[in-house]
């Protein structure tokens, strides 16, 4: 009787492994697989040609400068938010808690009707705007909100359970000891949080590159100009030039394979500490 | 360093924490804030830290040595204070956790790096946990976390060493350990402590002065003895050890304890287990009917419990000599004689009735 449970056992595990991997193989093996084939389809020298051609590379640099100026940004304010609403009572914590979780309520696409309902030309600042001779819609600066818009929650929602679960004791043991404000932020509070807040902003960078949504509504596709990596993506699909997009495709493939060793190294580190420094 | 604590009031919403609260703590005593949750005390503790601040309308203070440091922030108070539950930074040794507060200080008070080295190994060798200087707060015990948050609360040499339920965390036998070890402690250092605990016994063991409280405000303060011998109201009565409570009337001048179930309203009589002798014939002064429920033999006291006429239950403490002498059973009808008692009136207030 042993046995046959175990046989039972045994099959029905390989039938739930099969499936599983049935699952992960074509929905995102297969579909990666796929990219860099079609990214390799005319050979390695049509895809560096591709990846090489100044629209693409003007679409790299943007992707990587709009990241680059977000990822601090947002690493800030979701650190502060988080720490306002996991160490603190006050009135409007709730609401504080709505706004930071609103970007993840809102389709990016109505975020990026609201960017151009605010500042674009017939939009509440259009006048004010066009009077200074300041562009935000389809430009640069429309891109640089919309990602921050977006990539708003990550931080913030990484840190709050993570800060809430420590509790304030240990800040308020550094202070009773002398410590000033930020020596207890960046002797206690920070390196009790760092990898949550590395997870966090891992995240936020990843979708920083690859939002697409918000970004297509303010952009205005000005190739070489304002085309981020993922719309530049899209226009060249559409006009297609199947090997160049998918070339793009493959960079930003390549960008989210980084971010998830990254990911993974940062859980089991994360995981480690917590062993080592669990419940004190 | 001597504690002021004058007209201290707080508020939570609508929960009133401490009502208007005066206390004089006394350079070098190690004072106990005993009381039942909610009664204040451990707010009051958080406000003499800083941690906490008193509502301004009372204008209340608080003053070491009769510097008033009331709009000090707690870490301009230069106080110690150790959590119930430790506190200790996770992500640092124990070393590094105790010499915390010597390197937080301002670059021209800082002391050198030799000389912290040696601060914190006497400190260490003080609580006795020199071997564990390189582990984490994780890899030791409760006792061993609580040794070394004692020790880190002690390495900026503090005006006074406050303790919030310090031992509330522990298992029953590494708190006495813990108890004595404090006491201990205390007589070699001399800093002036208060200590929040709502365990008696550790009040009356520890202390050298208990302070009472009771829903914000302060009930009693004594030294263990007085408060014990002495309770100042039916609430210290009740809170300092175990009593028994009868319920009578006032009849002719004279409080009459019936047993009958009707006496609800009227007088209370507390008697505790040790004061109460149990007879088989009535004597000639007051003594309460009531039925043996059960005996136990077995430790340093025979512990008696019986019912009333109220089917309330009483505990009998006596020597074993004692219940040799008369012996007495399960279901027996005997009769209670207090030797020791209080009376208290409806409004708690003491009576001082003949009985």
């Amino acid at each position: 009787m042993n046995d046959t449970k175990a046989t039972t056992g045994f099959w029905s595990n390989a039938a739930l492994t099969a499936a599983a991997l049935l699952i992960v193989g074509v929905l995102i093996v297969l579909p990666l697989l796929v990219v860099l084939q079609q990214a390799f389809a005319e050979g390695a020298a049509a895809w560096l040609a591709s990846v090489a051609e100044p629209d693409a590379r003007a679409a790299v640099w943007l992707t990587l400068g709009v990241t680059a100026a977000v990822v601090p940004l947002n690493t800030a304010f979701g650190l502060a938010a988080a720490w306002a609403i996991a160490k603190f009572r006050f009135k409007g914590r709730s609401l504080l808690l709505s706004l930071v979780d609103l970007p993840f309520a809102v389709s990016p696409v109505i975020a990026g009707l609201v960017f151009i309902l605010v500042f674009g030309r017939h939009g509440w600042l259009g006048n004010w705007l066009d009077a200074h001779n300041l562009r935000v819609v389809f430009a640069v600066p429309g891109i640089l909100l919309a990602t921050l818009f977006v990539t708003f929650p990550f931080v913030a929602r990484e840190l709050i359970p993570l800060m809430a679960e420590q509790g304030s004791e240990e800040e308020q043991a550094a202070l009773s000891l002398g410590a000033t404000g930020w020596q207890t932020f960046v002797k206690v509070t920070l390196p009790n949080i760092k990898w949550g807040l590395l997870y966090g902003v891992i995240l936020c960078n990843a979708r920083a590159m690859g939002e697409f949504g918000a970004v297509s509504v303010v952009s205005g596709h000005i190739r070489g100009e304002t085309n981020t990596l993922p719309l530049h993506v899209e226009v060249l699909y559409n006009e297609y030039s199947f090997t160049a997009a998918f070339a793009c495709a493959s960079i930003l493939a390549g960008l989210a394979i980084v971010t998830l060793v990254l990911k993974t190294v940062v859980e089991i580190k994360g995981e480690q500490a917590a062993d080592n420094g669990g419940e004190a | 360093m001597s504690i002021s604590i004058q007209n201290i009031h707080k508020t939570f919403g609508a929960f009133q924490a401490l009502n208007h609260v005066n206390l004089e703590v006394p350079s070098g005593e190690l004072t106990a804030l005993l009381g039942p949750s909610g009664s204040g005390k451990t707010t009051l503790l958080r406000i003499v830290a800083g941690l906490e601040s008193p509502d301004p309308q009372a204008q209340g203070q608080i003053l070491f040595d009769g510097v008033p440091v009331t709009d000090n922030p707690v870490n301009r108070r230069q106080v110690g204070f150790v959590f119930q539950h430790y506190a200790l930074f996770r992500h640092m040794t124990v070393f590094e956790n105790i010499a915390f507060g010597l390197r937080v200080k301002p670059r021209g008070q800082r002391p050198s790096k030799d000389e912290i080295r040696e601060r914190v190994f006497s400190l260490l060798k003080l609580v006795q946990l020199e071997q564990l200087a390189q582990r984490f707060p994780s890899q030791l015990s409760g006792g061993q976390r609580q040794r070394i948050a004692l020790a880190r609360a002690l390495a900026i040499q503090p005006k006074v060493l406050l303790l919030d339920e310090p031992f509330g965390a522990l298992d029953a036998q590494v708190r006495t350990e813990l108890r004595r070890w404090l006491r201990h402690l205390h007589d070699t250092i001399h800093v002036t402590s208060i200590f929040v605990t709502h365990d008696q016994e550790e009040a009356l063991e520890v202390a050298d002065r208990i302070v009472v409280m009771n829903k914000g405000r302060i009930e009693q303060v004594g030294a263990p003895d007085e408060v014990f011998q002495n309770p100042a109201s039916e609430f210290v009565m009740k809170f300092l050890g175990d009593v028994n409570v009868f319920h009578g009337r006032v009849h002719n001048e004279r409080a009459v304890f019936t047993g009958e179930a009707h006496e609800e309203a009227g007088v209370r009589l507390l008697v505790r287990p040790h004061d109460l002798a149990v007879q088989v014939q009535p004597g000639a002064g007051l003594s309460i009917p009531a039925r043996v429920y059960r005996v136990m033999t077995a430790g340093p006291l025979v512990k008696i419990e019986l019912l009333d006429g109220q089917n309330r239950l009483v505990q009998v403490h006596v020597p074993h000599e004692t219940y040799r002498a008369t012996p007495v059973h399960s279901e027996q009808q005997v009769y209670l004689v207090p030797k020791e008692s209080r009376l208290y009136g409806q409004d708690s207030e003491r009576l001082e009735y003949v009985i």
